[in-house]
């Protein structure tokens, strides 16, 4: 089949990755020229950039279908991911003004490898073939072991970037085992064919099949943070800049979770009754240790990190319904997940000052009588992430488990809303600190939220109010685009 | 513009508003809180006025469609028993905002801002009539309970926050997913489309079902009642919170426990709710005997009147699970009485702690003649509360052992002992408190009423007699309401439990 690989409706539906990549190089040539003048120039470069990505993927979806000989699909998955790597990365750069400054750390680099992170992150959740979902990973990830350990002065920023790269590259080596095997039993990488040639008659032997994944199961567990895949998290979210880690825990997180989903809604859907139980199993442990393990901490950027494995750990429930309305349940909730993190991580940021002194949950005391505002915002974050109605953190989870119920899966449902109920306590642990204690140190030095930082706070916090009380739209969308299999 | 919704939202209005006074103007606050919970008050005082008593069934309803994939509705109307407890809601936000008035000296504004988003939520829990609304609500009336224990409690406070916060979550979490549960059977959120397939017969539950579903609506309501052994968190709560805070807690939340056992396990799990109705009836015996005893024992007032709480709460409970027209009247009326009369008690001793800056029983004595007044309005709520006739609770109390002994006799004589011990540390605390020598320290601490304490215990006061002595004005909604609630027990019973004595005894009242 010959294909044209320069036709005009291709082009536009690969238009954001093209506009971030060159973008992102661009901000690295123009480094030299642009660092001279102003330290926001590649702030505010990199934000037109991502706002013209996010209107490009918009106007991709009037030209949805598949790209480039079938190896994308532009389609309403792809475009709500898109959509939310996107605006993820605003919210990234919003907070890392200040962030950067303070540290004494600007440079065009961090820019560009986020651009760069944010373009694999769009190839990823609009590939429709295994070597396109590894290339996206790939570019992703990279960008984000870099970024992870971008304070090279910092000891605990090393580590985490070691350890990142390091296991991180385990598991996509896993994953490319996968991807191999598979290509090995069915003869091709695209994900309608693997599906049609794992149900065809004469099917590959289902061992086979299973292995292979099994392999890409480890790959993506690890990459979403969950049971038993995710010892990393707490130490790499720890030692990132923390723009970086509500970043990881939002952004490269609801990618994985979109190949996740595409991946085992399509190819492998027919086989649900063997993966099933082991995502249950993945899904169970997720939550449990997640927020078993949080219950502990006193570091806050740990906490999260554990949250977040909890939360991946919900996701996973959406998965395990195994239907189209878990998978649109999990759409909702990656996209409330997101903003409620992000938000949570720029107040982080925000008060963590020079070498990110600040932040353990003892920091937080009195942030409510200093900055009331700031408080404010955090706890509609942090009453999103418990669960509380009119949030979207609530309203996620309502359909997560409305979705498992369908599905008749009673047991998950009622030990994941006990897992809830666990979790309202180490969330609430901040809460008390930041309105029942007297001011500390922090709270007091704490400097007034600048533009970037206001709007890096208010824009989610909108978001998540949005999506608890009108989540309609937004479900809608989901709703809509969640049957993968084309 | 329906009634309803304008009582709903003004409360959220007031809270908006509230947001945007300046910190500083302190006063400010104080005034629009006093101003606009006042206003609510007289708003929502149309509502029995003009509530149709000849009807049966719920009236104001709104059905708005508010999210469409599941549907969920706005969906709210008032029956003859949501509907005193709205009006209790209103009747006590005001009364709170004035005994805050001095004793909250910090953060002044964002207390009465989330005194008015309680509100909110409190009304809104007694008239959702779909399902994820009711949840909705009733996890919103949480968060600012929270924070009005938490922030301007006293010492224990962030211990008895979070306890509270956490069993009550931890309690209607299941509900949540029992609430799921049921739309994916029914298809609908709405609850009385639920009632009527239920009825119809085309929604039926098997045993085990029925039981667990109901198991879980259950133990949300319990905890929140609190019944035993469910209360621990009661105390420290109580204890802890502002009064304007036990004011709420004690009057208003303990009764969307109890409204909702009336309200939702009762018709959604007749069977179910019939076949464990006697452990929950010892549970509630126990609770009343138990709640009584360590009362006895308290030397703090706040967690003397807080265990008293758990015994009056007891025959709430012990009224509703006695199936019976009187048992459930009472019950209902009981909710109000205690809302009425606990109210004036954490009141009066939150008058006591901001003269005295104690809640011991043995730092006070003599207290009458330092302030007669304060202690003439102390021993009507005392007496009410205690169950004289003439007052409030008697009716109340009477119609539930009345009820309980057509049921099950031995019961009712269980119960009838809680009557008696609480006569005992009432009167015990009265005694300690208010009679013996005066001493110099109170006489120059205790003042006596003055104007505003006055216009908190006139109204409480009037409404415990007006209770007390003409139940008529407030019963006949009431028992339409829990005529259709028996009725609808009927339904999926594989037995039907006597009522001999219901006809006669409706007509001779």
């Amino acid at each position: 089949m010959p294909v044209n690989f320069f036709n005009a409706g291709d082009m536009i539906r690969f238009l954001p990755e093209i506009i971030l990549t060159v973008m992102g190089t661009l901000l690295m040539i123009l480094d030299p020229v642009l660092h001279r003048r102003s330290s926001s120039a590649f702030g505010n470069l990199s934000l037109l950039t991502l706002i013209a990505a996010l209107i490009a993927s918009v106007y991709a979806y009037t030209q949805a279908g598949p790209a480039f000989g079938g190896m994308l699909i532009i389609d309403g998955f792809a475009t709500f991911f898109r959509v939310l790597v996107i605006v993820v990365g605003i919210l990234t750069i919003l907070p890392s003004y200040r962030f950067l400054s303070v540290q004494d750390a600007e440079t065009s680099e961090y820019h560009a490898l986020l651009l760069f992170s944010i373009a694999g992150q769009c190839v990823m959740v609009s590939a429709n073939e295994l070597i396109m979902i590894f290339i996206g990973l790939e570019i992703s990830s990279i960008a984000s072991y870099v970024l992870a350990g971008y304070l090279r002065d910092d000891k605990r920023a090393n580590e985490a970037a070691l350890k990142y790269f390091l296991l991180g590259s385990f598991a996509t080596g896993f994953f490319l085992y996968g991807v191999a095997l598979i290509y090995g039993a069915t003869g091709s990488v695209n994900l309608a064919m693997v599906r049609a040639a794992v149900t065809s008659l004469n099917a590959p032997s289902p061992v086979f099949v299973g292995v292979a994944a099994a392999l890409m199961f480890v790959g993506l567990a690890f990459k979403v943070s969950a049971s038993p895949f995710q010892v990393w998290a707490p130490d790499v979210y720890q030692g990132s800049p923390t723009p970086i880690a509500g970043f990881l825990s939002a952004g490269p997180k609801a990618a994985a979770f979109a190949i996740f989903l595409r991946i085992f809604m399509t190819a492998f859907e027919p086989l649900g009754s063997s993966w099933v139980p082991l995502v249950w199993i993945s899904a169970l442990l997720s939550m449990t240790i997640g927020n078993f393990a949080a219950l502990l901490q006193s570091n806050v950027k740990r906490l999260l990190a554990y949250s977040s494995i909890a939360h991946a750990g919900y996701v996973l429930v959406a998965l395990t319904a195994r239907s189209d309305v878990g998978t649109a349940a999990a759409m909702f909730y990656l996209a409330a997940y997101a903003f409620m993190n992000i938000g949570a991580f720029a107040v982080v940021s925000h008060l963590s000052g020079k070498g990110e002194r600040y932040q353990s949950v003892d920091d937080f005391a009195g942030l409510a009588q200093k900055q009331p505002v700031t408080a404010a915002l955090l706890t509609i974050f942090l009453l999103s992430l418990i669960g509380v109605p009119l949030t979207g953190g609530f309203f996620g989870k309502f359909y997560i488990f409305k979705a498992a119920l369908e599905s008749h899966l009673v047991w998950l449902t009622v030990l994941g809303l006990l897992n809830s109920a666990v979790a309202a306590y180490y969330y609430l642990r901040i809460l008390v600190m930041m309105y029942m204690h007297e001011p500390s140190e922090a709270a007091t030095k704490a400097e007034p939220l600048s533009p970037g930082l206001s709007a890096a706070l208010i824009l989610p916090a909108i978001g998540t109010l949005f999506l608890g009380i009108f989540p309609t739209w937004v479900l809608d969308f989901a709703g809509k685009s969640s049957n993968l299999v084309k | 513009m329906n009634l309803l919704s304008v009582v709903l939202f003004l409360p959220l209005i007031g809270f908006l508003v509230t947001l945007f006074i300046p910190r500083s103007s302190e006063h400010g606050s104080r005034t629009w809180a006093l101003a606009i919970s006042l206003l609510i008050f007289l708003v929502s005082l149309a509502l029995p006025l003009t509530f149709d008593r000849a009807l049966t069934g719920e009236q104001f309803a709104v059905d708005l469609p508010w999210i469409a994939s599941p549907a969920i509705h706005f969906y709210i109307a008032a029956d003859g028993v949501s509907l005193w407890l709205v009006l209790l809601s209103t009747f006590l936000t005001p009364i709170c905002v004035l005994i805050s008035w001095n004793f909250i000296q910090k953060r002044v504004k964002e207390f009465y801002a989330l005194l008015l988003l309680l509100e909110f939520g409190l009304v809104g829990v007694f008239i959702a009539q779909d399902l994820f609304l009711f949840y909705v609500f009733w996890e919103i009336s949480l968060v600012p309970m929270y924070f009005l224990v938490g922030v301007w409690g006293h010492d224990r406070r962030i211990y008895a926050a979070v306890k509270f916060f956490l069993y009550t979550f931890a309690g209607s979490v299941l509900m949540l997913a029992a609430i799921i549960y049921l739309y994916n059977r029914a298809g609908t959120f709405s609850y009385p489309a639920i009632l009527a397939m239920l009825q119809s017969g085309r929604l039926m539950f098997d045993s085990t079902e029925g039981l667990l579903l109901f198991l879980a609506f259950f133990v949300a309501f319990a905890i929140k009642v609190p019944l035993f052994p469910l209360h621990t968190w009661l105390p420290d709560a109580h204890v802890e919170a502002p009064s304007a805070g036990s004011v709420m807690l004690a009057s208003v939340m303990l009764k969307m426990g109890t409204f909702g056992m009336l309200h939702y396990c009762l018709p959604l799990f007749p069977s179910a709710a019939r076949a464990s109705a006697s452990w929950i009836v010892v549970l509630a015996i126990i609770g009343i005997i138990y709640g009584a005893l360590v009362s006895l024992v308290q030397p703090n007032m706040k967690k003397l009147v807080a265990y008293s709480s758990v015994s009056h709460l007891g025959f709430v409970v012990l009224g509703i699970f006695s199936f019976t027209q009187l048992g459930l009247d009472g019950a209902v009326y009981q909710m109000l009485n205690h809302g009425i009369s606990t109210g004036a008690l954490f009141a009066l001793v939150g008058l006591l702690y901001e003269r005295r800056h104690s809640l011991a029983i043995a730092d006070y004595g003599g207290v009458a003649t330092a302030a007669p007044w304060l202690s003439t309005v102390f021993l009507i709520t005392t007496l009410a509360s205690i169950g004289l006739p003439m007052l409030n609770n008697f009716v109340g109390e009477f119609l539930v052992l009345q009820g309980t002994a057509i049921t099950n006799f031995t019961w009712a004589v269980f119960a009838a002992i809680g009557v008696i011990l609480s006569a005992c540390y009432m009167l015990w605390m009265y005694q300690r408190v208010f009679y013996g020598e005066v001493t110099e320290n109170i006489r120059h601490h205790i003042a006596d009423l003055n104007l505003r304490e006055w216009a908190v215990a006139v109204p409480l006061i009037v409404m415990m007699f007006w209770m007390g002595i003409y139940p008529q004005s407030f019963l006949p909604p009431v028992t339409k309401a829990t005529t259709r609630v028996l009725d609808q027990t009927q339904i999926n019973v594989p037995y039907r439990v006597a009522l001999p004595h219901k006809v006669e005894v409706a007509r001779a009242r």
